[in-house]
This record gives structure tokens, C-alpha cells and sequence, in this order.
């Protein structure tokens, strides 16, 4: 078999572990903002596991750039074509777009970024609620979107994996 | 290189998938608390405070009327021994707090607000931050968050008769009996007569971490230097709309006000996680600093009116207890504080002018 008609061992690492990382991201971030007892607890994980994920993201973009993803199957509808790549490009920009804008916002809000008991991550942005106001709702409307655009993600890739069998679902989750 | 054309599945699998993306739907939006209620949320504790009164946007849904404060803190030796947090090592430490009133009223009158409440922000130079919000009141009126919504349920007016029904409140009595010991000190405790001899009390526990890692759960107070003189009830009908501001600013030109910061620490037993619950006067304390404060300031374009003072900002070496009560305070002020800030952001807070734009 040839290398590129799979992703390369680093992607597939990378794959699982942010889908892992981001979904339990999303859950905590809606559970800690309507919780009355565990708020501080779920924001202690949300702002390192955040971090975690932004890192992640750099190595992976740049693994991407240097390794071009394995063809689509030639005989797949332009139409599922567009929304494959529409919806990569979208899963990345909000890989980004979310930790920054967490971090953004409280610097904005003249909140300490914590990442671990005792070391603080610089502000990003000046003190400014207008830019806050702005961007803690920004923060919650992209997570929505996020988890859409996830779930859109997951149905499709089973619909590779079991109604049109392709091939397009293994090129993730095997090498060979 | 040709592959073979796969064989496709039967379109029946759309099923299974259509039912994973449903179930995780679901579960997501039962976390995050769209249906299948779980009980008091941070959301309906700041819905009954906008209740309570008219809207106010850009202000703080509860004690919303305040004034800015500058000062610095300097700690005692003792202090130091007690947690390794830099604020009790470093000489000196800048101050920017608020005091302020109870209610959702950011105009109401002096003479009403019978409890008045001190909130500070200490940034050492390790870049550690503290934040505290305390209150006149020696303990809380609840044991719980629960307790405390069900109070202020019960004190909105119904909508029938334009007055709070008073088989309401019974009701919550009943369910929180704590909450009757609290009414009481409310109606026989003397106001003091101004902010500068009002002790302010942190009412929730914390636990001081010292150098060998030893923790002691602790209450912290701000007891002031000014002797307290309590207001007289018919000079109060009369006082004047912003009456502890303007005597405020009257001592501060006349020179510093202070409080000294007192540490009571628990003994085995005492309830730790109940606000509600004052610890016995005989428990052992310690004077770990005082509060110097130089300078007051409106609040409308002031620095302390977009922070939010959320008692968890803690720094390294304080460490926050179990305390229920404690931690709906933060999770609240949170959902005050974005709903406030997003007013601003978006031009509907221009009667608050206090952004800096």
C-alpha cells in the first residue's frame, strides 16, 4: 500500500486526540456556565485544556501543510466534495478561533488567566469591557458552531464508513 | 492505480448514524441545561435580581450602587506564616476596591441600604491576583445558594397585589429556617453611621496554605480603626440621597481610613461549608494586615466598576472551601458581569456611563 492513501501516524494521533480533547472541551464549557457548584472546578480544567488544544492545532497545521491529506474518491459528488473541504477549513479556523478568543476575552475582562495554580498566562488584549462584551458571547455562539460542524463531521464519516464504503474513513483511522 | 468500485451499504445505516448525532445532540444540550432542569442555576439567581426592580444595563445586577476606592494593603509579620501568598510577604500592596449597597438600584437612597459591602482587588508583584467581596453582615442569610433564591423568590412582589405575599415567604422559612436568624439580626443590629466604621466580614471560609504546605481553614474580617458610632434612625429619615459617599470623601480629606484585616481560624468542627453559621467570638484570631485606604471615586468611569470582584480569584497560598454559598457567588457575579459588559459592548448602557470606552 502507498503512504498517501492515508493520513501519516502524527495526523491520525493528532485526530483522535483533539476530537477526544475538543468534545470534553465543549462539554465542560457548557456544563460550568450554568453550574452553582462547580464553576471554578470545570473553568480550572477549560483554561489549560484550552491551551493544550491551540498547541496541538499549531503542530498539526503545520503537519497538514507538510503532508497534503490523501485524495478524495474520484466518483464522490462535487457537492460532498465542497462541503468536505468547506468543513475542514471550518473545523481549523474554530481550533484556533476558540482558545484565542478564550484568552482574549479575559484579558479583555481584566481577568487572570490561569493556567495552573500560581502561573498566569500574560493578557492578550488591554482591559476593555467593550471588546469583552463583544467577545464572551462570540466565545459561546463559535462553541455552538463548533459542535455542529463536529457532529456534521462524525455523521459524514460514518456515512463513508458504512453506507458508501470508500475507503475515505480508513484513510483516519488505519494506516495501512 | 484503479480500485475496485466499493459495495455500498444498505441506506438502513443512515438509522444508526442519524440516532449517534441525535444522541449526542441531546446530551449536549442536557448539559448545558436546555431541558431536564437541575435545580437553581446561576442564570435564574441573576433573573431574580433584575426582578427585584427596574432594568438597569451596563450595572451589576446586585449592589449595584457603589463608589471606587484606592488604597494599599500592608501585612503584619505574622501574616506571613500563615500562607505563602506574596500579598503577606510583600511590604506593600495596591488596592482598588468599591464599596458598596445592597439592591439592583445604582440611584438608591443611603438611608435604606442596611447592609453596605466592601470588595477589594490585591495585585502582588509575583502577578498573582486576590479578589474579595465581603459584607457588614456577620453571616450569611443561607446555607445554600437554594436558600438564598428561595428568600429573594419570595420577597418579589406577586404580581396580583403588587406586594411580596407573605405565605411565601413562611413557606421558605420553614424550608430554611437559618434564614429567620438572619432577619432578626437585620432588623435589631445598629447601622453604623458611616463606611469608614462599618467592619466588613468575609463570611465564607477559606484555607491559608503556609511554607510546609500546612492549611487552616479561616474567616477574614476588616475591622475598622474609626470608632463605630451607630446612625440614628430619626437623623437617617432626613440623610441626605448619597449621604456615605459625601462622608466618605469629607474623612478622606482629612487623611487615610483603615481597617485592620483579622483572621479567625476554625476549631474541629465548626461549620466550615454553612455561611450562615457565625463561629464562636473565642475562636482564636490573628491580625495579619492593614488596609489603608487614601482615595474614593464615583463609579460611573471609574476603575473598579467593569472588574468583576469574584470571590475565587484567589492567589497562590488561599485556597477556597466546599462552601456552597461561596461558590454560587462567583458563578452569579460571572453571569451579572457578562450580561453587563455585552450591554456596554453593544450601546445599550449609556445611563451607567462607567465603561471606559
Amino acid at each position: 500500500m502507498n503512504g498517501q492513501r492515508h493520513f501519516n501516524l502524527l495526523a491520525r494521533v493528532l485526530h483522535w486526540s483533539m476530537a477526544i480533547a475538543i468534545l470534553a472541551m465543549l462539554f465542560v464549557g457548557a456544563a460550568m456556565v450554568v453550574s452553582l457548584r462547580h464553576r471554578e472546578l470545570l473553568l480550572d480544567l477549560h483554561r489549560p485544556l484550552g491551551l493544550a488544544i491551540l498547541l496541538l492545532a499549531i503542530v498539526r497545521l503545520a503537519n497538514r501543510l507538510r503532508h497534503p491529506p490523501p485524495p478524495l474518491p474520484a466518483d464522490l459528488p462535487q457537492i460532498q466534495v465542497w462541503a468536505a473541504k468547506a468543513s475542514h477549513w471550518l473545523l481549523y479556523a474554530l481550533m484556533f478561533a476558540m482558545p484565542i478568543i478564550g484568552w482574549a476575552m479575559l484579558s479583555a475582562g481584566a481577568y487572570p488567566v490561569v493556567l495552573f495554580d500560581g502561573v498566569n498566562l500574560p493578557p492578550i488584549l488591554p482591559h476593555s469591557p467593550v471588546m469583552y462584551g463583544f467577545l464572551r458571547p462570540l466565545h459561546g455562539v463559535l462553541a455552538y458552531v463548533l459542535f455542529f460542524t463536529i457532529l456534521a463531521h462524525l455523521g459524514a464519516a460514518l456515512f463513508h464508513a458504512w453506507v458508501r464504503r470508500d475507503g475515505v474513513f480508513s484513510q483516519m483511522a488505519r494506516g495501512k | 492505480m484503479t480500485r475496485p468500485t466499493p459495495r455500498r451499504g444498505s441506506l438502513i445505516l443512515l438509522l444508526p448514524i442519524f440516532l449517534i448525532v441525535a444522541f449526542l445532540s441531546l446530551l449536549f444540550a442536557w448539559v448545558g441545561g436546555w431541558f431536564g432542569g437541575k435545580g437553581v442555576t446561576p442564570q435564574a439567581m441573576a433573573n431574580t435580581a433584575e426582578a427585584s426592580g427596574s432594568p438597569q444595563p451596563g450595572f451589576r445586577r446586585a449592589h449595584s450602587k457603589g463608589i471606587c476606592i484606592v488604597g494599599t494593603f500592608a501585612p503584619t509579620p505574622a501574616a506571613a506564616q500563615l500562607s505563602t501568598a506574596r500579598v503577606f510577604s510583600q511590604a506593600s500592596t495596591p488596592v482598588l476596591g468599591r464599596f458598596s449597597n445592597p439592591g439592583n438600584d445604582p440611584h438608591a437612597p443611603d438611608n435604606k441600604a442596611a447592609v453596605r459591602g466592601m470588595a477589594l482587588q490585591l495585585k502582588t508583584d509575583d502577578g498573582q491576583e486576590w479578589r474579595m467581596a465581603m459584607n457588614s453582615f456577620p453571616f450569611f442569610a443561607s446555607s445554600t445558594p437554594e436558600g438564598f433564591q428561595a428568600m429573594n423568590v419570595a420577597r418579589l412582589p406577586d404580581p396580583a397585589t403588587g406586594k411580596p405575599d407573605p405565605e411565601k415567604m413562611k413557606a421558605v422559612l420553614a424550608k430554611h429556617p437559618e434564614i429567620a436568624k438572619f432577619m432578626e439580626w437585620s432588623k435589631s443590629a445598629p447601622t453604623p453611621d458611616s463606611l469608614a466604621n462599618t467592619r466588613f466580614n468575609g463570611v465564607n471560609a477559606f484555607r491559608l496554605v503556609d511554607a510546609e504546605g500546612r492549611e487552616r481553614v479561616v474567616r477574614w474580617s476588616m475591622r475598622p480603626h474609626a470608632p463605630f458610632v451607630a446612625s440614628d434612625p430619626e437623623q437617617l429619615k432626613s440623610a441626605s440621597r448619597d449621604f456615605l459617599g459625601e462622608d466618605l470623601d469629607r474623612r478622606l480629606a482629612a487623611g487615610p481610613l483603615q481597617w485592620d484585616m483579622v483572621m479567625q481560624f476554625a476549631a474541629p468542627g465548626d461549620p466550615i461549608e454553612d455561611p450562615s453559621k457565625a463561629w464562636p467570638d473565642t475562636r482564636p484570631e490573628t491580625r495579619v494586615g492593614t488596609l489603608t485606604l487614601v482615595r474614593a471615586q464615583a463609579q460611573a468611569g471609574g476603575p473598579c466598576f467593569d472588574l468583576n470582584f469574584d470571590p475565587l480569584i484567589l492567589p497562590k497560598g488561599i485556597v477556597a472551601t466546599d462552601d456552597p454559598v461561596l461558590h454560587a457567588r462567583s458563578a452569579v457575579y460571572s453571569v451579572s458581569f457578562n450580561r453587563r459588559e455585552r450591554e456596554i459592548s453593544s450601546g445599550q448602557a449609556n445611563a451607567s456611563n462607567g465603561s471606559a470606552q
